[in-house]
């Protein structure tokens, strides 16, 4: 089996692995790199369980080769904030009761993070579509979609002098 | 009955319990700390996978397993002769054995005979996943297919394939109350209606999992996501070991809902470990979960119901039939389920109803979030609103003339001990909808629909059900809850820690939890059956309050004053002048003076002895909780397409612990629900699954559901702590029929198939040609 070496960023550390040409990078990150913070909810791209942003944006890790990301930034939820803090989102998250069994939370927090950083007061029907990639079975989204409502409304107070586009 | 301890207190006097806090794994979650099964590694670990049968229905003529045990790295591979007892009797998992009659096999590993596609066949253990997969393509099997039956009508013709020597039919239970036929024949009105609703998945986002090894003294030790760590037993029988040598830790659970109730990899994981005495991991893909575990079981629902012309119901006569699939697991109980509350939460002086389960060669159906009174609720609320209309009456009015209340027996006979909330809820329900909405479009409808249901929480009565927790205090004045409680994220743990904090006046954040380990926390049951809020919890209070009872005269001692007059808060106990005494201190005197610092608390929920449900005997559940959800559909009349646009859910949950994981169980039950009602579907051809990923079995998304607006009752009248409830499994019953109403609401067609897909609507509007 072809095997090839490729460096890339992993939460901000420069990472340089032997990989398998066909190997995924969900099973890169989870078996290899110990990344267990990705979870493994299909393997086949729809439930959005196993999102990583890869330079920024959110991809399916299971889905991705991992040879792709050679030269990018991959960024888990453990890349959100330093060990043992929480990022703003993720203190919605807990205020807000949106994790239940927790098992999608990891991609949920991402795309929404992804999402946020575009979206300054995204209304409730624009979250959900932004969070439709991630299927949830626990909360029935209300809770999630609050949690990110509540991070966006701190990230972003209604003043208009606050902000720029 | 147990004694209520003194340490409840009023509602207005609660600190703890009652506050919407965040739960104590949260933080980690958001973090992704959480170690689930999957995340679990063991040093020199190997890697599990399991053969599963191609066909539905085949003979095993030949089972060659030489090629695949002499490929390099294949530690290990079983087939049904490794298996020491190849045996898992369906008895209700749990602490309690001997249901007699309901007892079935399943065979551990198939022995010549396959009964439905998926059914493992063989095990290997290698030391890659690559290699795993490899050895089992490499394991020869010559199949020789039989005829099978793959519909339950079809399965009790004569001369229908016979899935098991015993014959096709595996349980049936009948109830009996007044008469009638004789009610229905005399009737100012009479409903009949004939629905069917369909085979869905848990579809929890984690699929199963688990990591063996043989611990110390020659322990097999298996940490698995699982609903109930009492499989340990299983396990063991299996390996033909004592129970006291295989211990089962949970972890926190990836989402549960039944679906890892039954074992999943446990006793596998038991049977590769114990064979390579090596770690082994298991971890299911998405497509093999949805090809082989069990499902929820279809049911076709004959009703008739007979009315008065004021609307008092006066008679309700029931067919059930319901498809087991290949083997029995928990379908006799969920049958059970179904004809307690098959008559629906109302007054019924005239009640027959007749059920039956049958085997198939489909997939086997077991425990699912609902368990069979959730099936029930499309059959009796369609009969109720095909009622009002004929009747030209108010959905509400209806309901709240004929709503059981308290004191009013089901027809089984059992009396309703408890304050029943069915007309107040339908009626706070449909209230909260508002005005009506404007159709977003010409060509849309909008309608509404409410449904109410009755489901139980707890165990049957005659199963002697119980839990034990353990309290105690450490030196520092932090507390320690070890309880075997499985947490699979409806709150369970933090719920316990919010009712240990209450009675010791701690804050919740001081109160670690240790849960879920078959060997090393005292056995709580079962997280199933709406049941471990109601017997943990209760016996979390009465370990808590038995400390607090220990405790009390040391604080009173070294603060010179009655026992009565010392109140615990703020790191201590304190008299009331405001003398103070912290805790350090007062359990420094304990071990001074030999007082212990904790206590085991056992919880025993009332029983009651086995009744005959033809003869009618009397209690059969602790307790039910009752609610009611009501929607508004906007039905599209070209394509059929029926979208949610408000549903609001409203329940009685006795007192909410903790409302935001109250209210988080409602609207998660109320979409699920809604999948239910409107896309999920297992789809097989003769047996064949057809719907094994996750692009072809549909969950909701955000963007298919509305935001689900909860609403609490708190009538304090539950059998839990503080008068809680069970609430896992209730709000998941209503929304199939609430919908379905709402259909009839909006267009004037009645669907009575799950689900109501745009195809059926659309067939029913007659947008499409019939066949």
């Amino acid at each position: 089996m072809a095997e090839l070496t490729i460096s890339f960023t992993l939460n901000g550390e420069r990472r340089e692995v032997r990989t398998a040409a066909h190997q995924t990078l969900l099973a890169l990150l989870r078996d290899e790199l110990g990344a267990i913070e990705v979870k493994d909810g299909c393997g086949e791209g729809v439930c959005g369980t196993c999102t990583v942003l890869l330079d920024g944006e959110p991809v399916s890790a299971c889905l991705l080769l991992a040879a792709r990301a050679a030269g990018r930034e991959v960024t888990t939820v453990r890349g959100l904030a330093p060990v043992g803090t929480l990022h703003p989102l993720q203190e919605a998250f807990v205020a807000h009761g949106a994790a239940q069994c927790g098992f999608c939370t990891p991609g949920m927090i991402l795309t929404a993070y992804a999402f946020l950083r575009n979206h300054r007061r995204p209304a409730r029907d624009d979250i959900r579509r932004a969070i439709s990639g991630n299927l949830c079975r626990c909360t029935g989204y209300a809770k999630i979609v609050d949690a990110i409502e509540a991070a966006a409304a701190e990230a972003a107070p209604a003043s208009p002098a606050a902000g720029r586009g | 009955m147990a004694k209520r301890p003194a340490a409840v207190l009023p509602a207005a006097a609660l600190r703890v319990v009652g506050r919407p806090i965040p739960r104590h794994d949260a933080r980690d979650k958001v973090q992704a700390a959480t170690l689930y099964a999957a995340d679990w590694q063991m040093p020199g670990m190997l890697h599990g996978a399991v053969l599963r049968s191609v066909y539905p229905s085949a003979l095993i003529r030949r089972l060659d397993t030489s090629r695949a045990a002499a490929l390099p790295g294949v530690a290990a591979v079983l087939t049904a002769r490794d298996v020491p007892n190849n045996t898992l009797w369906t008895d209700v998992p749990g602490q309690t054995s001997a249901v007699g009659a309901l007892r079935a096999r399943i065979q551990v590993l198939a022995d010549h005979v396959v009964r439905f596609q998926g059914e493992p066949i063989a095990l290997v253990a290698a030391e890659t996943p690559e290699a795993a997969q490899q050895a089992l393509e490499a394991i020869e099997v010559e199949y020789e297919p039989q005829p099978g039956v793959f519909d339950p009508e079809a399965a009790l013709h004569p001369g229908a394939a016979q899935v098991h020597e015993e014959g096709n039919l595996l349980a049936r239970w009948h109830v009996e109350r007044g008469d009638a036929a004789a009610a229905l024949a005399t009737a100012d009105v009479v409903v009949e209606g004939t629905y069917r609703c369909q085979f869905i998945d848990h579809a929890y986002l984690e699929p199963e999992a688990g990591v063996a090894w043989i611990d110390a003294d020659g322990v097999v030790t298996i940490r698995v996501a699982t609903q109930v760590i009492e499989h340990f037993r299983d396990v063991a029988d299996v390996l033909g070991v004592a129970h006291n040598r295989v211990r089962v830790i949970g972890t926190y659970v990836g989402g549960g809902f039944g679906g890892k109730e039954d074992v999943t990899v446990e006793v596998f994981l038991g049977l590769l470990a114990s064979r390579t005495r090596r770690p082994v991991r298991m971890v299911w893909s998405r497509q093999e979960s949805l090809l082989a575990r069990p499902k929820r079981h279809p049911f076709l629902l004959r009703y008739k119901t007979g009315a008065s012309r004021d609307g008092t119901l006066t008679a309700q006569s029931v067919e059930l039939l319901a498809d087991s699939g290949a083997y029995a697991f928990l379908s006799a109980l969920v049958l059970m389920y179904a004809t307690v509350t098959a008559a629906g939460p109302y007054r019924m002086p005239n009640a027959s109803i007749d059920a039956r389960v049958v085997y198939t060669n489909n997939p086997p159906t077991s425990a699912m979030r609902g368990f069979g009174a959730m099936q029930m609720v499309l059959g009796y609320e369609s009969q109720m609103d095909r009622l009002a209309r004929r009747l030209e009456m108010d959905p509400v009015a209806i309901r709240a003339r004929n709503a059981l209340r308290k004191g009013d027996r089901l027809p089984v006979g059992q009396e309703l001990e408890t304050h029943v909330a069915v007309a107040e809820a339908a009626a706070r329900a449909w209230a909260a909808l508002g005005p009506r909405r404007a159709p977003s479009a010409p060509h849309r409808r909008i309608g509404r629909g409410l449904a109410c249901n009755i489901q139980s929480y707890g165990r049957i009565v005659w199963l002697h059900d119980w839990a034990s927790a353990w309290v105690g205090f450490e030196m520092d004045g932090t507390v320690v809850v070890r309880t075997g409680v499985p947490d699979v994220g409806g709150g369970q743990a933090s719920s316990l820690c919010q009712i240990a904090a209450e009675v010791l006046g701690v804050e919740p954040d001081g109160v670690a939890v240790h849960i879920g380990d078959s060997a090393l926390t005292p056995l709580a049951g079962t997280t199933t059956a709406t049941r471990q809020l109601y017997m943990s919890g209760n016996a979390v209070l009465q370990a808590a309050a038995g400390l607090r009872a220990q405790l009390l005269p040391v604080a009173a001692q070294m603060l010179e004053t009655p026992a009565d007059r010392v109140t615990l808060r703020d790191g201590g106990a304190a008299d009331a002048a405001g003398r103070r005494a912290a805790w350090p201190a007062i359990l420094r005197e304990c071990a001074r003076l030999g007082v212990p610092r904790s206590f085991l608390g056992v919880y025993h929920a009332p029983a009651g002895d086995p009744i005959d449900l033809d003869r009618g005997g009397g209690r059969i559940f602790p307790d039910y909780t009752f609610g009611a959800h009501a929607v508004e559909v906007e039905v599209d009349t070209e394509t059929g397409a029926v979208t949610v646009v408000r549903h609001v859910a409203c329940h009685d949950v006795g007192r909410a612990i903790n409302p935001q994981s109250v209210e988080g169980q409602i609207q998660g039950g109320a979409v699920m629900g809604l999948g239910y009602g409107l896309m999920e579907e297992v789809l097989l051809d003769r047996g064949v699954n057809l719907s094994t990923n996750f692009a072809g079995y549909l969950i909701p998304t955000a963007l298919d559901v509305p935001d689900v607006e909860a609403l609490l009752i708190e009538s304090g009248e539950g059998k839990g702590p503080y008068g809680a409830r069970g609430i896992g499994e209730p709000p998941i019953g209503p929304p199939a029929a609430a919908i379905a109403n709402a259909v009839e609401d909006a267009v004037g067609v009645r669907i009575t198939e799950l689900p109501i897909t745009p195809e059926r609507v659309a067939r029913a509007l007659g947008l499409l040609s019939a066949g």
